[in-house]
């Protein structure tokens, strides 16, 4: 009998050996997973016994704090934005029922002392044996709350965003984009439907949409920045090559004129110009024949290294940040035979089916600041633990090289020149020079632009870059109503 | 306590030779029934959560079916060690026994609407059967019976259905109807709703566990989240108290459990102990991994309880007498050893 009995036994011990297996599925693999479904039951009082950490602006001034609740003999800890919409979409939203948003949501692991980095762990693991409250990582952000309240304050009611870092770093320090809410609200009853309800100035916009990095504008004239940098990079131009301006250029045997300017009645004819006169004045006939002679596979290809047709790293979730490039029907593409599928002329210019954000402008100014490389952007500069140890700096990191020095530094002259005598007068600081680019794109509607204005400060040693846009503005010209923002912002950064 | 109690009565009670328990083994095998039908009977039968698995009288609450446990494995054991040189022969009239036991459990499961105890106990007499018999086709047929009769009762019998439901697709991305609320809600947040959050709750356990005391088990309103936590869900409380490391080690200390019972059923000198201490212990393997699988989603959920840890004052008497019976049959197996 001894024999069945031994087999009996490994029966036995095979199904408790599957038990152990079963629990670590589903205490390793799985629980990450289950953690994360909304109808976590554990998790939804779990999350609120860490004392969450909090975010602060690089000053120390706390965006997210903690509320300290006692419910039926439990501390809990819910949220409080004590500088309400000032960086409300960077920094999102941890909200009692578990949804969360921005910064709030991609770092919630740092913020909840979960990140598996082992020291952690195992702090973690003793202060829950010990009966100790858990207390998460803060997050020092590189946002500058004076800057951005400004940047805030400037846009108003209007939509739109203002986006500024340095640029040879990549350190984000202004992040502001309108319409804003108030992060408290959305735990209020009947707060979130309020928020949804918000339209802003421009009548259609979405106060939860970060726009700097997931709003897409058409970026008009800013888009000459590449196309000057293909232009030049590729060889075949220089800032001096000669062109000819009637106030139009032919395509397809039509005519596309000059855009007007707002003191003038028909477009501008420049006549006789150099490729430098022409990116100082915008003029789009120049543009239109620089697209028609280098193609538009070609200024594709550059703006592909400026980051276009990628969505721009950054600490925020990954879905509340957008690629730009050209988008038909809402879809982003890359079209498969660009020199003919796209109209090289409009394209040069900013048009055609071009969607850009704000931060992907930004990088490009930057880019062009930063001699050629792209930086790469971020928001979180340190993220310190309970007991004030730092558990992550972030070191300047970049994307990679775009364009040749040399074409950096053309292109900065050009930059310049729109500040100094073109149309981006309205940027200047005394006794700083700043480079710059306007912007001016056609909407749907006859008059109404969305107006853009990207620039860096000082020329000669770049230390801050901004982009500027708004929606929807009324015979509004990026130089007239942009460039003012970017300017107040670079003045407020350089100078505090 | 009365566990401990019912233990040193029962080493006491036995001290000298155990083995006249097989004189009264028909007395077993009809306690056994009687046992396990009793939470059929009007009155004092109760439906805990879908299974009629209890029996109240006065103040107590008790689950005869783990006291039948005990008593079906001493008939077992007293029974086989008499006729396996029959059985072993295969003739057909011997497979009588079988076919009786098998309706048994099929009963047992038809009429308590519990998967977990018709597979226990039907569990246990194919160990002891293949122990006593080395026919390994008896268990063969008998395992295609089993499922063909749970395959039926599958059909017919809502509450079963709705449990292996619950295990194939706990969570539903769309609505489906509720029989409990009687709307369309999500399952998640409606019969699964417990095998789900249990899960939540090992799984927050992660590899180091919350530590004892410091488990999340209820919610901000102070209410239970699981409601049979204490008994049928003990394990995922355990598991996430004590992590993957605490819930390994509990299982280790049953597996060595485990294989010390083999061991005592080894050694043991007479068929009877042998099938007894061998039917104990895989008894009590089996009934983990019935109530541990299910929790862990390695086969439906049923409402049994986890060996000495459930808290359930008739699963911990029945699981001290399985304890004070192995190492009856330890002592005497030693004795012997020494005898020689």
């Amino acid at each position: 009998m001894n024999r069945q009995l031994s087999r009996l036994a490994l029966v036995a011990v095979v199904l408790l050996v599957a038990l152990v297996a079963a629990t670590t599925y589903w205490q390793a693999w799985a629980a990450g997973g289950l953690q994360d479904r909304q109808d976590n039951a554990v998790e939804l009082v779990a999350q609120f016994q860490v004392a969450r950490g909090l975010i602060l602006a690089d000053n120390g001034r706390p965006l997210a704090a903690d509320r300290r609740v006692r419910r039926n003999g439990q501390t809990l800890y819910f949220r409080r934005y004590p500088q309400k919409g000032l960086a409300a979409q960077v920094v999102g939203y941890s909200t009692s029922a578990r949804t969360q948003t921005g910064l709030e949501e991609s770092l919630n692991d740092y913020l909840t002392g979960a990140n598996t980095n082992l020291s952690n762990a195992i702090r973690r693991e003793l202060a829950q044996l010990g009966g100790a409250t858990v207390h998460g990582n803060n997050l020092v952000l590189t946002l500058d709350p004076a800057a951005q309240a400004l940047a805030l304050q400037q846009l108003g009611d209007r939509c739109g965003a203002v986006v500024a870092m340095n640029p040879r770093t990549g350190a984000v320090y202004v992040m502001a984009s309108t319409p804003t809410y108030d992060p408290n609200l959305i735990d209020k009853p009947g707060g979130y439907a309020k928020i949804l309800k918000i339209r802003g100035g421009c009548g259609d916009g979405s106060a939860l949409l970060n726009n700097a990095t997931a709003g897409l504008f058409t970026p008009g004239s800013t888009f000459k920045m590449v196309t000057a940098a293909a232009a030049l990079d590729s060889g075949a131009f220089t800032p001096d090559s000669i062109f000819h301006d009637p106030g139009y250029c032919i395509e397809y045997g039509k005519k596309v004129s000059n855009a007007g300017n707002p003191d003038q009645k028909g477009p501008e004819a420049f006549g006789r110009v150099t490729l430098a006169q022409g990116f100082e004045h915008s003029i789009n006939s120049v543009f239109c024949n620089v697209g028609k002679k280098i193609g538009a596979a070609t200024i594709l290809e550059y703006a592909k290294k400026f980051g276009f047709y990628s969505t721009p790293p950054l600490e925020t979730p990954a879905n509340e940040r957008a690629p730009s490039g050209l988008y038909y029907n809402g879809k982003l593409e890359y079209p498969k035979h660009p020199d003919t599928a796209v109209d090289p002329g409009r394209l040069a210019f900013g048009q055609e089916h071009l969607a850009v954000t704000p931060l992907q402008m930004l990088l490009v100014a930057s880019t062009i600041a930063n001699g050629g490389v792209v930086p790469r952007p971020y928001l979180v500069q340190r993220i310190v633990g309970p007991d004030g140890s730092t558990v992550h700096t972030t070191r300047p990191d970049n994307l990679g090289r775009a364009i040749k020095a040399s074409t950096a530094a053309d292109l900065t002259q050009m930059m310049i020149s729109v500040v100094q005598a073109g149309t981006g007068t309205a940027a200047q600081i005394p006794g700083v020079q700043v480079a710059g680019k306007t912007g001016t794109a056609e909407t749907a509607v006859n008059h109404v632009y969305t107006a853009w204005f990207v620039c860096f400060a000082p020329a000669d040693d770049p230390t801050v870059a901004v982009a500027v846009v708004l929606e929807k503005q009324l015979n509004g010209f990026g130089g007239a109503v942009a460039a003012p923002i970017a300017k107040l912002v670079l003045e407020k950064l350089l100078h505090g | 306590m009365i566990g401990v109690a019912a233990f040193a009565v029962t080493l006491l009670a036995f001290r000298r030779d155990y083995r006249v328990l097989e004189n009264y083994k028909y007395l077993f095998g009809l306690g056994a029934v009687g046992l396990l039908f009793m939470p059929l009977l009007p009155g004092i039968g109760q439906t805990v959560n879908g299974a009629r698995l209890w029996v109240h009288a006065g103040p107590f609450q008790i689950q005869p079916g783990e006291l039948g446990k005990v008593a079906l494995i001493v008939f077992l054991a007293a029974y086989l060690r008499e006729k396996r040189e029959v059985l072993a022969q295969g003739r057909v009239k011997d497979w009588g026994p079988l076919l009786v036991i098998w309706g048994g459990a099929m009963l047992v499961l038809f009429v308590t609407d519990d998967l977990g105890s018709a597979l226990l106990y039907y569990g246990i007499f194919l160990a002891m059967l293949y122990a006593a018999t080395a026919r390994l086709s008896f268990v063969v047929v008998a395992l295609g019976l089993f499922l063909a009769g749970s395959a039926a009762v599958y059909q017919g019998t809502p509450h079963v259905r709705e449990r292996v439901t619950n295990w194939l697709d706990p969570w539903t991305t769309h609505k489906v109807f509720c029989p409990l609320s009687g709307t369309m809600t999500l399952r998640q947040d409606c019969t699964s709703y417990q095998e789900v959050q249990s899960l939540y709750s090992i799984a927050h356990g992660g590899y180091g566990g919350t530590g004892l005391g410091s488990g999340t088990f209820t919610n901000t309103q102070g209410h239970q989240i699981i409601p049979y936590l204490n008994t049928d869900f003990i394990y995922s409380a355990l598991a996430q108290e004590l992590g993957l490391a605490g819930a390994s080690a509990l299982l280790l200390i049953y597996m060595v459990f485990v294989l010390r019972g083999f061991r005592v059923s080894l050694l043991a000198g007479d068929g009877f102990s042998k099938l007894l201490a061998a039917g104990l212990t895989f008894g009590f393997a089996l009934q983990t991994f019935i109530i541990v699988g299910g929790i862990l989603r390695v086969i439906p959920l049923t409402g049994i309880t986890l060996p000495f840890v459930s808290y359930g004052g008739s699963s911990i008497v029945s699981n001290f007498l399985l304890l004070a019976g192995l190492m009856l049959v330890s002592h005497r197996a030693n004795v012997e050893v020494e005898g020689r």
